[in-house]
């Protein structure tokens, strides 16, 4: 029973820390196509 | 091998791709997670500790993939200056980091109740930390490389050099003798249970196509940057 | 194409340098890079007496005592072919028990005996449900 901290603790991290290095990435990714599309509008006209 | 070459070619596969491969690893965790923490068995010794297993292992072969794909990109890069491998290289970097980073965190909160320590150096934790030093030494070469596309020479030569970190972390614990216990799985087979080996296989799958959707992604926002600097250029120009 | 051909050499042949430097630090640093000595090691190349070392190996079966201060236990390490008495005042870790691994940090004293100020238990590559090691182990690994 005393090890669920221990446990908790671990797949805390794990998940977090995945899910934060996924939204990072996706938010620059999605930022930048953005502005390669608003980039390649504004060229055309 | 040029079949990705043209940038064009690889967004119209990497678009469509990373959200299959990141929702069915984000589904595939859940499940393998939850199987891992409420279902699978507890250890005969460690009792429910062994848990830390299903989220401690997945971490560790992701660390050391990563690295496998920065030694594979950094070759394609050297010897066929794949137009693609220098920006794989770099995409893969800061997730085989945060891998690493977390394959020794969590090894080290399953460690103080288990073993009765946080850390000690020996042959596995040293070479794993090291691993983390190297990821850090190509990030900083990498963003020192003057093109965004490709990686300097330094940094694929440092690619190449620091994989033989792997094999040394994958042997320490049978070269020397350590506190980390040997290989539990090798190409003889597994000394894990079955009931606990496929939550493990579940988990590790898992997180290793969210790795996949991660390193798309940030090679997607590589290239769209590369896009915007020389639209920005070519505008200045004119 | 001869430029490429060049490169590919030349990588093959950094990654075979690469290697070989790398089996050769390895091969120079296999004794200090272990973390423990075992007890044949020991009684192969004896240590002074007070000189702090790591003493790795199994806890004997049976060998466990509780000394009669209440905080002192007594046990033996042993691997295949000799084993060593050790003393340790304290907690020990979750894992610590009969026919499992220990690392012990400490010396020896004038009696030969090794006076361990730390404790680690060492866990080895098996995983199983409890029922399966009743079953594998007749019971001898389970509290």
């Amino acid at each position: 029973m005393a090890h669920w901290p221990y446990i908790i603790a671990c797949y805390a991290l794990t998940i977090g820390g995945t899910l934060g290095m996924a939204i990072w990435s996706y938010a620059a990714m999605r930022a930048r196509e953005k502005k390669v599309t608003a980039l390649r509008k504004g060229g055309d006209e | 091998m040029h079949i990705f070459a043209n940038p064009t070619r690889f967004l119209s596969i990497a678009r469509p791709l990373t959200p299959w491969l990141f929702w069915g690893g984000v589904a595939l965790v859940a499940v393998a997670l939850v199987q891992g923490l409420f279902f699978a068995p507890e250890d005969y010794l460690q009792g429910d500790l062994v848990r830390n297993m299903y989220v401690h292992v997945p971490a560790a072969w992701l660390g050391m993939a990563g690295w496998s794909g920065i030694l594979v990109a950094s070759i394609m890069q050297l010897v066929w200056r794949h137009p693609l491998a220098g920006i794989a290289a770099r995409a893969i970097a800061a997730p085989g980091a945060l891998f690493t980073a977390l394959c020794l965190l969590t090894g080290s909160i399953w460690g103080r109740p288990a073993w009765g320590t946080w850390w000690v150096w020996d042959g596995r934790l040293t070479s794993m930390l090291i691993l983390l030093f190297l990821y850090f030494g190509f990030m900083a070469l990498a963003s020192a490389s003057d093109e965004r596309a490709s990686i300097s020479r330094i940094a694929a030569i440092f690619g190449v050099v620091g994989a033989i970190n792997i094999p040394i972390i994958r042997y320490s614990v049978v070269w020397w003798n350590s506190l980390h216990q040997a290989p539990s799985i090798s190409l003889a087979g597994s000394t894990i249970d079955g009931s606990m080996l496929w939550p493990l296989f579940g988990s590790a799958l898992g997180f290793t196509l969210i790795f996949a959707a991660i390193v798309l992604m940030r090679m997607r926002g590589i290239i769209a940057d590369i896009r915007i600097e020389a639209r920005l250029r070519r505008m200045a120009e004119a | 194409m001869k430029a490429k051909h060049q490169r590919l050499t030349l990588a093959i042949l950094a990654v075979i340098a690469v290697i070989g430097a790398g089996f050769l630090a390895l091969y120079g640093l296999r004794d200090n890079a272990a973390l423990f000595r075992t007890p044949s090691e020991i009684a192969a190349a004896p240590v002074p007496v007070g000189q702090a070392f790591r003493l790795g190996g199994m806890v004997a079966d049976g060998s466990i005592e509780h000394l009669p201060d209440g905080v002192t236990i007594r046990f033996l390490v042993e691997d295949e072919t000799a084993s060593l008495p050790v003393l340790y005042s304290g907690i020990t870790p979750d894992l610590f028990q009969e026919n499992s691994g220990v690392v012990a940090e400490g010396a020896l004293n004038a009696g030969g005996i090794f006076v361990a100020e730390t404790i680690l238990a060492k866990h080895d590559e098996n995983y199983m449900p409890p029922e399966l090691a009743e079953r594998n182990l007749g019971g001898e690994a389970s509290q």
